[in-house]
């Protein structure tokens, strides 16, 4: 894998850092006027998720990672894998638990979803922002009731819980952003 | 939609700009110090080891072949040459160009307000730029703070005293490990340690002088007559920001000589090319460059406090990038 000077560092650079791949979002120049150039990296790691500042001396260089995003689609979980397929190849990618994470609850079959591939396996699990899933359980709303002031919880068909109005039933499917876990509509028919 | 034939500031800064550039030199007028402009052109590049010099050919119709010459980083040595022919105070607002500096504080060729007074020491300068700065914005009386007490306090050493192991140590404390394990140089962790930690960490709603650097990052500064581990150098920091750098003027040629020699040893440690030293300067300084003290300070970052800026850019016309 190549190796990245600071000069060549900016947001969306895959670098490795600590055994770890990792997404640079901000690269800030600091020099003072009379001695050395740093450069004051923001990074997210891209397996743990966290967030830190790095600071590196300018022309200093880090190992790029092998990092590529991958749009699959997810066919079923055999209890220990998650199976993922590319619709164009057929080819197929398991992912662990780990990788999956909490995309775990919003993984329904054949939606397209975002794979973070590093060396070729998964370590990250992107589902679409939007999914449509089932409502399993949820208490019956009072009638009449289309404000949808307050709302309830809602068990999903993936086991996933959002609040959802009134005066949606069990059995309907509902529209939901996974980015922020809410109720969005009821799905299109 | 921006195109990149636009300017990057907006015309309200601009003209503020203006306004802000006239209320400098009224500054200066008012005090009777003249106004000068030397060549941005020079034979000689800069021996800075932290600065990059354009480079470019000159050829002249009365001359064969062709002769290297550099924009200068900072225009000091030909100011110090009309100081030591007699010119008395001066001062100069200009463009200065350092390749290879580009950031939010950065653009490779900036606008600099330099300026010299004769029979000052850098005491006398420092109340001055606190007064131009007052002259420019709303701000409170200045703190003055000595290098090293910044460091004792707000990390417990001695920058005068401290041994290498225990830069390394700090450094290491405070997650600039991969930087420490490499470093030879104790200015670079000493440099770190002030951007990265103190500079973060002092309110930066008062402007602060920090006074008696480290001999070792002396530059163009006198010793200290009483303490020579430290210079007579000056910066101001306001709003997280390094706004101007100056000097108890070093006068004498040989000691010039040194530090330029020691300059180019350092360049060589760091596989850098030998920078030719300039040798109109030091002949200025065996004519006699007169007591006097300088400083340099940054006039977009002036603006960027004044105008209240995140980026250099919303207070140039056209950044480098878009020159």
């Amino acid at each position: 894998m190549a190796t990245f000077s600071t000069n060549e560092f900016k947001a969306g650079l895959k670098i490795m850092l600590d055994g770890e791949p990792c997404n640079i979002l901000e690269n800030e120049y600091v020099k003072p006027g009379k001695g050395q150039a740093f450069n004051r990296v923001k990074i997210r790691k891209l397996i743990s998720g966290k967030v830190l500042e790095k600071t590196f001396r300018s022309g200093d260089s880090a190992e790029g990672a092998d990092v590529l995003d991958t749009d699959l689609a997810y066919l079923y979980n055999d209890g220990e894998f998650w199976h993922f397929m590319n619709n164009d190849t057929f080819e197929q990618v398991a992912a662990d638990e780990k990788a999956v994470g909490d995309s775990i609850k919003w993984l329904r079959e054949n939606d397209v979803c975002t794979l973070t591939l590093w060396n070729g396996s998964p370590i990250a699990v992107t589902p679409p922002n939007f999914v449509e899933l089932e409502i399993t359980e949820t208490d019956p709303g009072l009638k009449g009731d289309t404000a949808g002031t307050g709302g309830k919880p809602a068990t999903l068909s993936t086991g996933a819980v959002v609040r959802v109005p009134l005066f949606v039933q069990t059995g309907e499917i509902i529209k939901v952003d996974t980015r922020s876990g809410e109720y969005v509509s009821r799905a299109q028919k | 939609m921006q195109h990149t034939w636009q300017p990057t500031t907006s015309i309200e800064n601009l003209k503020k700009r203006g306004q802000i550039l006239r209320a400098i030199r009224d500054f200066f007028e008012q005090r009777n110090i003249l106004e000068v402009d030397t060549p941005s052109l020079s034979h000689a590049p800069v021996t800075d080891p932290h600065l990059v010099n354009f480079s470019t050919k000159w050829i002249s119709p009365s001359q064969t072949g062709e002769t290297s010459l550099y924009l200068q980083t900072s225009p000091e040595y030909a100011m110090k040459r009309l100081l030591a022919a007699g010119s008395g105070c001066i001062y100069q607002m200009g463009k200065a160009f350092r390749n290879e500096e580009s950031g939010r504080y950065h653009n490779a060729e900036f606008t600099l307000l330099e300026w010299y007074r004769v029979g000052f020491d850098h005491w006398q300068l420092m109340d001055e730029v606190e007064a131009l700065l007052k002259h420019i914005v709303v701000s409170p009386n200045a703190e003055r703070r000595s290098y090293r007490s910044l460091f004792v306090e707000y990390l417990g050493i001695d920058p005068l005293m401290v041994s290498m192991q225990e830069l390394k140590q700090c450094c290491c404390k405070l997650g600039f490990e991969s930087i420490a394990d490499t470093e030879t140089h104790p200015d670079t962790l000493l440099q770190l340690l002030f951007c990265e930690h103190i500079e973060t960490k002092v309110d930066p709603s008062v402007p602060l002088f920090v006074y008696d650097f480290p001999a070792s990052q002396a530059a163009l500064a006198k010793l200290n007559p009483n303490d020579n581990r430290v210079a007579q150098r000056f910066e101001l920091y306001y709003q997280g920001v390094e706004l101007a750098n100056g000097f108890n003027e070093l006068t004498d040629p040989k000691e010039q000589q040194t530090r330029f020699q020691q300059d180019n040893q350092l360049r060589a440690q760091m596989g850098l090319p030998e920078a030719m030293i300039d040798t109109r300067f030091i002949a200025a300084l065996n004519a006699g460059l007169p007591q006097c003290a300088g400083v340099a300070l940054g006039i977009d970052r002036l603006l960027m406090i004044a105008l209240q800026a995140k980026h250099i850019n919303e207070v140039i016309a056209f950044p480098t990038s878009n020159a």
